[in-house]
């Protein structure tokens, strides 16, 4: 199959998954399961690497910035912004596809193969909206604040670094984060993230539904969830840079 | 009752049903057989709306299932009962979550209701005490207890099974099979049951229908199936020695 079939089809799928859910009690209850899943359970690892990759980020500034004459408050200015515009959003987002993609498409390649979305199908229920849709819903709502964490998180943990190491004071750090704050570029961010959430929602979750075979074309499928939503993400990225920010 | 005529199905090049005719009686238990690849997984999924077939129709009650509209379609849905090979339970969800599922999605029945019905299904199958367990903790002959229960949870008109027996040891097949035929006379269902197992051909197959190479090749009963002489049936169903006894017995006895 060709990409110009893949993508004619990635989009006759999303023709199926937004339609009215059948029955919103049913609905309601995957949406807070998904919520759970995709989103709750990834609190600790992105929680986890935003906080050290802050650290990371101020201490590479701080030990290439050695020239007297650069403020050190420049540190927390650069850390600010790499953290927001692209750490938090971006890195977080590429983790989040190869942990929630890996899942999304192994949990629903699995009920292709055991003949469970067979068994939705026969019962009369949209399998797509049924298993998708709420996904795409927890996904788009919740990552926003997951990336927001990973902001708040990824700075802390940037003048935690200056503070333990010596490199810089708190207090350069902190104007340096309060230094041509601009608000847009957090709205930015969250713009991306949210392209990026329905990503990592959409596309793992077709290389699951239209999987063929047993567990090894599951396995297979979860490999090639993964890489394709960090192309996607990597490529809508710059086109979401280009046409936001220039 | 179903009525297929001339059904047609296949796939790219591949003609994989031949133009197959043939009804199922309602409160009679119907099975298809045949070889791997003799297309009774696509006949059966056929019947069941998850193949669209090219060319032939296929009636229920009347009703041609091709020309359903949506809210037809919906409402044709919900009469069927369908039990898949490897019981296709929702593996997230408990016993008792899988059972009460169908009327969950389809029907406004209190919690307290749903599982009124979701525990008579369950004693029906001759299964208590399980509803909190997931499927991963059920013996294979459970599972297939519950995927019959949630197939039946919504007094449905048509029940399909496709290879209930497989993987399961003789006398749970053996349980198997009788609890689909008990429920099949009990609520008058049309039940057609996909299979390889010549056990269930001779103890519950009141209607058999003989599948080779994508065509009908042979129709009867299981009182037929001892005396035909059809060549294709012969040599599929007593292939094994057992069999072959059973029907050497079978005629001496009758004769």
């Amino acid at each position: 199959m060709n990409y110009l079939e893949h993508i004619g089809k990635y989009f006759m799928m999303l023709g199926q998954v937004f339609k009215k859910p059948q029955k919103f009690r049913v609905f309601y209850e995957s949406l807070f399961k998904e919520i759970e899943e995709l989103g709750v359970k990834s609190l600790g690892i992105i929680m986890f690497i935003s906080f050290f990759i802050g650290g990371v980020i101020a201490l590479q500034t701080a030990l290439n910035l050695e020239s007297p004459f650069i403020p050190k408050s420049l540190i927390g200015f650069a850390a600010k912004r790499s953290i927001i515009l692209e750490f938090a959003p971006t890195f977080c987002s590429i983790i989040l596809a190869g942990k929630v993609g890996s899942y999304i498409t192994s949990s629903i390649g699995t009920m292709r193969v055991t003949e469970q979305i067979d068994a939705l199908e026969v019962m009369g229920i949209n399998s797509l909206n049924h298993l998708v849709f709420p996904k795409i819903l927890a996904t788009v709502f919740f990552y926003p604040f997951l990336i927001a964490l990973a902001m708040v998180l990824g700075i802390f943990g940037g003048w935690i670094a200056g503070v333990l190491s010596g490199l810089f004071s708190g207090v350069d750090y902190v104007v340096g984060l309060q230094t041509d704050f601009n608000p847009f570029l957090v709205t930015y961010a969250i713009i991306k993230t949210l392209v990026f959430a329905f990503l990592i929602a959409t596309v793992p979750s077709y290389h699951g539904y239209y999987v063929k075979g047993g567990s090894i074309a599951v396995g297979k499928a979860s490999t090639q969830s993964v890489v394709w939503t960090t192309i996607l993400i990597v490529i809508a990225n710059y086109f979401l840079t280009q046409m936001l920010l220039t | 009752m179903i009525e297929v005529k001339d059904l047609h199905k296949g796939f790219g090049d591949v003609q994989v049903l031949k133009g197959i005719t043939t009804t199922f009686e309602p409160g009679k238990t119907s099975l298809i057989i045949g070889q791997s690849g003799s297309g009774k997984t696509v006949f059966l999924k056929s019947l069941i709306g998850l193949h669209t077939p090219e060319e032939g129709t296929i009636a229920f009650d009347g009703r041609v299932n091709t020309k359903f509209t949506n809210e037809e379609k919906r409402q044709w849905r919900q009469e069927i009962g369908m039990v898949f090979q490897g019981s296709a339970l929702f593996d997230s969800q408990t016993v008792e979550e899988n059972v009460m599922f169908p009327l969950k999605m389809f029907t406004d029945q209190s919690q307290s209701e749903m599982l009124d019905r979701v525990n008579f299904v369950l004693n029906r199958v001759n299964l208590e005490n399980s509803n909190h367990k997931l499927p991963a903790e059920l013996s294979g002959g459970m599972q297939k207890r519950v995927a019959i229960a949630r197939a039946i949870v919504m007094n449905p008109k048509y029940l399909f099974c496709d290879e209930p027996n497989s993987g399961l040891d003789p006398q749970t097949a053996t349980v198997i099979d009788n609890l689909i035929q008990e429920i099949t006379d009990e609520y008058k269902i049309t039940t057609v049951i996909n299979t390889h197992d010549m056990n269930s051909v001779m103890e519950i197959g009141e209607k058999i229908l003989f599948l080779k190479n994508g065509i009908k090749a042979w129709e009867g009963t299981n009182e037929e199936i001892f005396k035909t002489d059809n060549e294709a049936v012969v040599g599929f169903v007593y292939s094994s020695n057992l069999f072959k006894k059973v029907r050497v017995a079978y005629l001496n006895e009758t004769n």
